[in-house]
């Protein structure tokens, strides 16, 4: 099965790239970090982004989440042409649609598991009570429902991850981008998080697209994407994984 | 991001840096505090010049010769003095008068057998104890023919007969001014001090026609007192006095006057005006320090939304727009220096009862600069805070992210 077998399928696209690029710096210092890259993702995918540092995968994460902008080549976002789109309409995007799972949680200190859940609700600018409703539901599929009081500083690190997936689902994303999620965790915890990860993608239908340089996690996805000096080099479709 | 929750978390924010936020805003308390200590002690001092004057009674008119005087005590002008005939002028002429008494001071020493006594003899009519609301302890006041004909006579006030007479009644005893023995016919009421700090009981009182005769040698009369009836206008009766005197001293249509009548409240508004001008002066000295403070507040934003870099990155990538950081730097910026305003508003206050009562005027709560200074300091917050809330909500999100 390839992947354009699997674009005839009756499925939405939410992703379009097409032949992007990013330079960085300009004159002598520029640096390519991404050389012509063409991608679509739909929804429901579950997508592994690999290969070496600097080869581009981050880079192309960060233009999915619209936290860049191609230096050429379109990005199309749930068909919105987000290369035209102002600073604030890409928030508005990363808003309404995204979430994000880090690699270093970035969950705010001295602010308790559920707050930090909370805070996308709060920029939805969604009441209180509605708010904490949600949150402790978001918290309860992550199994952290009893820890909600505790700061980050008083939490594991697969459990700060769990917190940190919890804030990313709370408010329904059509997409989770993850950038090494489990680069900071030890192996049974990245199991855990991937696991978890699994679930949202099969039970909630949240497409998946995550950035790894471990091989079995990547295991855990539908689709593996190799970069390599800029250009994907491999876009496979994982046998054995139902679509 | 909801108003509520942007104001909880700036308050988070400065109290999870107690200390720092408290040694920020310093110079806002500092600030505000000698503003508002600075207004309500000048509001103070110029409560109690105003109720002394208004005490001399505020229904009083003085009439002097030469050009209006800028406070008291100034220089008077060559212009001729006023006569006798002039008082009968304005008796007459001018409607809703309660009284009009001359008045003629000299200084002499009084003696009185082995007691001298240096003090201000006041040549009038018993219509100046009228005009100032003065009663009589003892005695009587002056009979019509001693006014007329300039009787020895005198009435005393309350110091003068405590350094000469001490516990002795000085009614009917003599005292002598230069060669003039003068019997004493009246004992004056206890006045107290002027506001301008003289005794106003060191004082002998004689007709004002001995005065001129026997002391000054001619027939003017250097001032005149006009007490005005209640419920009538004193600018109106100060208007019908000059058109009379103008009449009388032959002043050109167009020419200036070579009189002046002033009342209570010009005397009120020109010593008030110099508090004013001196509590302005002062305020702005200490708002300066309100200045210094806001560029405080701004360095320490500065510093915090560095030391944040990642957690603002970490909003940004979550879903707050670029407004909903530039609010949240901006409303702890506010909430820091509002927080600065009251303390310092609490300071000012507790500094200006403790001067207020320490140099004994009244406390005057000004509710009107309270409220300025609250506002003010909030505004400091926002025209310092908004830099750093600028550079916080500009900020790259994926380098904001990466911010070790």
């Amino acid at each position: 099965m390839t992947v354009s077998d699997m674009n005839s399928k009756d499925r939405t696209r939410l992703i379009q790239i097409e032949n992007i690029t990013k330079i960085y710096g300009n004159g002598q210092n520029a640096m390519k970090a991404l050389d012509g890259v063409s991608l679509d993702i739909h929804q429901g995918e579950f997508v592994a982004m690999m290969g070496p540092s600097g080869s581009g995968k981050s880079t192309c994460l960060n233009i999915m989440g619209c936290l860049d902008t191609p230096t050429s080549g379109s990005y199309h976002f749930d068909d919105v042409r987000v290369n035209s789109l102002s600073r604030n309409q890409r928030a508005l995007l990363r808003k309404q649609f995204l979430g994000f799972i880090f690699q270093g949680f970035n969950l705010l200190s001295r602010t308790s598991a559920l707050e930090n859940v909370e805070l996308p609700l709060i920029y939805r600018k969604i009441p209180a009570k509605q708010r904490h409703v949600l949150a402790m539901e978001a918290l309860e599929t992550v199994g952290l429902a009893k820890w909600y009081h505790h700061t980050p500083a008083e939490l594991s690190g697969g459990q700060q991850q769990r917190v940190a997936i919890a804030r990313a689902i709370v408010g329904k994303p059509k997409i989770l981008l993850a950038d090494e999620p489990t680069g900071n965790l030890d192996s049974t915890r990245s199991v855990e998080i991937m696991e978890m990860m699994k679930k949202f993608n099969r039970e909630e239908g949240i497409t998946v697209v995550m950035v790894t340089h471990e091989p079995d996690m990547a295991e855990y996805a539908d689709r593996q994407i190799f970069f390599q000096d800029g250009v994907i080099k491999s876009d496979t479709l994982m046998e054995g994984q139902s679509c | 991001m909801l108003i509520r929750e942007t104001i909880f978390l700036a308050i988070r924010a400065i109290r999870r840096n107690v200390l720092r936020s408290s040694l920020t805003i310093l110079g806002i308390v500092i600030g505000v505090a000698a503003v508002i200590s600075m207004v309500t002690v000048g509001s103070g001092a110029t409560q109690k010049v105003t109720d002394d004057i208004s005490g001399l009674g505020s229904n009083i008119l003085h009439v002097r010769t030469g050009q209006g005087m800028r406070g008291p005590g100034g220089a008077r002008s060559s212009a001729d003095a006023f006569t006798m005939e002039d008082l009968t002028a304005i008796r007459n002429g001018v409607a809703g008068i309660v009284a009009v008494a001359p008045n003629s001071q000299t200084s002499k020493q009084a003696i009185a057998g082995n007691s001298n006594w240096s003090t201000t003899v006041i040549g009038t009519t018993n219509d100046y104890l009228l005009a100032n609301n003065w009663p009589m302890k003892d005695g009587r006041e002056f009979s019509d023919n001693e006014i007329k004909a300039g009787g020895a006579v005198c009435l005393i006030g309350e110091t003068v007969k405590e350094e000469i007479f001490g516990d002795e009644s000085p009614l009917g005893k003599t005292i002598r001014l230069d060669t003039i023995a003068f019997k004493i016919i009246g004992l004056l009421e206890e006045k107290g001090q002027s506001n301008f700090g003289q005794d106003q009981d060191d004082v002998v009182m004689i007709p004002i026609k001995t005065l001129q005769r026997r002391m000054a040698g001619n027939t003017d009369v250097d001032s005149i007192i006009v007490s005005v009836k209640d419920g009538v206008s004193t600018s109106s009766v100060q208007s019908g006095i000059e058109s009379l005197l103008r009449e009388r001293r032959g002043i050109k249509q167009g020419d200036d006057d070579d009189f002046h009548v002033r009342d209570m409240k010009e005397i009120i508004e020109t010593v008030t005006g110099t508090t004013t001008v001196l509590t302005a002066l002062l305020s702005a000295v200490a708002g300066v320090s309100l200045l210094v403070g806001g560029i405080g507040i701004m360095n320490i934003m500065m510093v915090s939304v560095t030391e944040r870099t990642r957690e603002i990155g970490t909003r940004l990538a979550i879903g707050a727009l670029e407004n909903d950081v530039l609010l949240q730097f901006l409303v702890e910026a506010v909430v820091l220096t509002s927080f600065g305003g009251l303390a310092g508003i609490v300071v000012g206050l507790s500094a200006a009862a403790l001067i207020s009562h320490i140099i004994g005027v009244p406390f005057v709560f000004t509710p009107g600069i309270i409220i300025t200074a609250f506002l003010v300091s909030a505004l400091v917050g926002m025209v310092f805070g908004y830099f750093p809330a600028r550079k916080a909500a500009s900020m790259n999100p994926i380098e904001a992210l990466r911010y070790e």
